[in-house]
């Protein structure tokens, strides 16, 4: 065992990291009960494609330009393709640095596979593929660096516990700028896009919800207080958003709805994950209740506007992180955090740090994705045609169907594979 | 009287919908059928079982109509349901002998589009 290396600490972080690459999953879940049935297995893929991807990158460079030096900008390559990372310690920590780099692969997986959200049901795959690649290194790593990595933000004092920056802004504002780019639905705003598994969306919430506990309970990088009140306060907050989520469903419809609950799963998770750290429990559940009103607010709004945001990743991450970000500045209390007081505490400056932070990582994130996908899209199609969109992403991108029947199937034989149909196809005339 | 009944595609369901409502053809009933036109096959692959979709997806509306709405049921039908490409379906017009509202009891005529109250 290397010297520094803390067992309780290393133990809680690799079931942490299991826990935050469960999300993905959890999140494709989701997000695949809120598409059409005929869309179901590409939006899971589309997650599933995240932890491929994302994960090849962050072990190339991603890591590296994340985590290796203290550049204001961006990191360095001095650990590019894991060169460096072992057994030891990083500097400051108790943790294997193999395990700390799991730990971050995880997020970085997360916060790509978040975006699919602006453009299911008709990006294609190939291009989801690419856009995936390139955004994973020239936003995700970038922004973990301002955050987490020593960068610009973090040294200028900016407190983010769990990536209300890189993952929760980074997301939103990125998907705002993808839906932009790849444009609506082709029946958006003619007809009722509904989501075809109320189930699906109500356990993959739950399931990120289980997830969440090790993504800020295991942003503290160990067993120590900030971990402890972090995970606590992942209990505390959502369900705060959730009982008011339910009074603002009765207030507006009289009824509460089991997709609003999921959403409001997700909008209070996402709100104390840069907060969890640093603000007490009672806090941390005047986040939770504060924050559902602006993501409600900006659901309502979205629907009426042209903007296919399809699963409102700005609503549920973009904005209740926005929101987190800045509650750190007026509540945070370092009688809890050891780190910093904000306004309400007498630290005035800690605010203004904050919304620095609510500032670049929008600005940033948006005119990134939206160059980056504009240039995708002058190299290849980033949709699908009419004729695909109307099939169905499942049996046009992957040749499957999440709900086959069997009914009418034909086994072909591999010799057969291939060839002709076997069935003669009709005179269209 | 007559039974116009219109096979067409599950995605162009909801326009087949509006251009019936836009032709004023109030009371039908729709459901979902499989079934074989003259549609490219589909083959697709589970864990290396490669099949060929014989059957596809279609949606299968019934109306019932007086001889002076057949003609504006079967366009409505034919506009909401047609891309022009091959899969759009089929509109089958048959004879109907006898129709019964069963709130009412009022019948054939009476009991069809045009409704008269």
């Amino acid at each position: 065992m290397n010297a520094g290396i803390d067992t309780g600490d290393t133990a809680w972080m690799l079931i942490a990291t299991a826990l935050v690459l469960m999300m993905t999953p959890a999140l494709g879940l989701f997000y695949a009960g809120l598409v059409r049935s005929k869309n179901t297995l590409n939006t899971f893929m589309m997650s599933i494609a995240a932890i491929a991807v994302a994960t090849v990158t962050w072990a190339a460079v991603g890591y590296s330009l994340a985590f290796d030096g203290d550049g204001g900008i961006i990191g360095g390559l001095g650990n590019a393709f894991l060169s460096g990372v072992d057994f030891a310690p990083r500097q400051g920590g108790t943790i294997p640095e193999l395990v700390f780099f799991a730990f971050q692969a995880t997020f970085c997986i997360i916060t790509v596979a978040l975006i699919s959200g602006a453009v299911v049901e008709r990006m294609r795959f190939g291009a989801f593929l690419v856009f995936a690649a390139l955004w994973s290194v020239l936003v995700y790593a970038v922004l973990a660096h301002w955050a987490f990595g020593g960068g610009w933000l973090m040294s200028n004092g900016t407190l983010d516990f769990a990536g209300g920056v890189p993952v929760e802004m980074g997301s939103g504002f990125s998907a705002l700028a993808a839906a932009l780019v790849v444009g609506a639905r082709k029946e958006w705003g003619r007809q009722a896009l509904l989501p075809h598994n109320a189930v699906y969306v109500l356990l993959g919430a739950g399931l990120l919800w289980f997830g969440w506990f090790g993504f800020n309970g295991g942003s503290g990088f160990g067993t120590g207080g900030p971990s402890v009140l972090a995970f606590t306060n992942t209990l505390l907050c959502p369900a705060c958003t959730l009982v008011v989520w339910f009074a603002l469903d009765l207030i507006r419809g009289r009824k509460v709805t089991a997709i609003g609950a999921a959403t409001a799963i997700v909008v209070g998770c996402v709100a104390i994950t840069p907060a969890g750290g640093y603000v007490s429990p009672g806090w941390a559940m005047l986040l939770g209740a504060l924050a559902a009103l602006p993501s409600y607010a900006i659901i309502v709004w979205r629907t009426r506007t042209r903007v296919d945001e399809t699963l409102d990743v700005l609503a549920a991450h973009g904005t209740a992180g926005f929101f987190g970000i800045l509650f750190i500045g007026f509540f945070a209390q370092a009688d809890w955090n050891g780190v910093s007081d904000g306004l309400f505490y007498g630290n005035a400056a800690q605010l203004g740090d904050q919304a620095l932070a609510a500032l670049a990582t929008p600005a940033y994130a948006f005119v990134m994705t939206f160059v980056l996908l504009k240039l995708i899209g002058a190299v290849m199609p980033l949709r699908a045609s009419d004729r695909e969109e109307a099939t169905g992403m499942d049996v046009v991108q992957h040749g499957e169907e999440a709900y086959v029947t069997g009914e009418g199937a034909i086994l072909l034989l591999p010799d057969d594979v291939g060839k002709a149909p076997v069935v003669p196809v009709a005179d269209p005339g | 009287m007559k039974l116009v009944i219109g096979i067409v595609r599950p995605e162009q369901a909801n326009q087949v919908l509006e251009a019936l409502h836009r032709a004023e053809v109030r009371g039908f009933s729709m459901s979902r059928v499989q079934g074989h036109g003259g549609e490219v096959e589909r083959v697709e692959t589970y864990r290396g079982t490669t099949v060929q979709m014989g059957l596809s997806e279609k949606v299968r509306f019934e109306v019932a109509v007086s001889d002076s709405f057949v003609d504006k049921a079967v366009a409505a039908i034919c506009e909401g349901g047609r891309t022009g490409e091959v899969g759009d379906g089929k509109i089958f017009v048959v004879p109907l002998d006898h129709a019964v509202r069963i709130r009412t009891g009022d019948t054939d005529e009476g009991a069809v589009t045009p409704v008269s109250r």
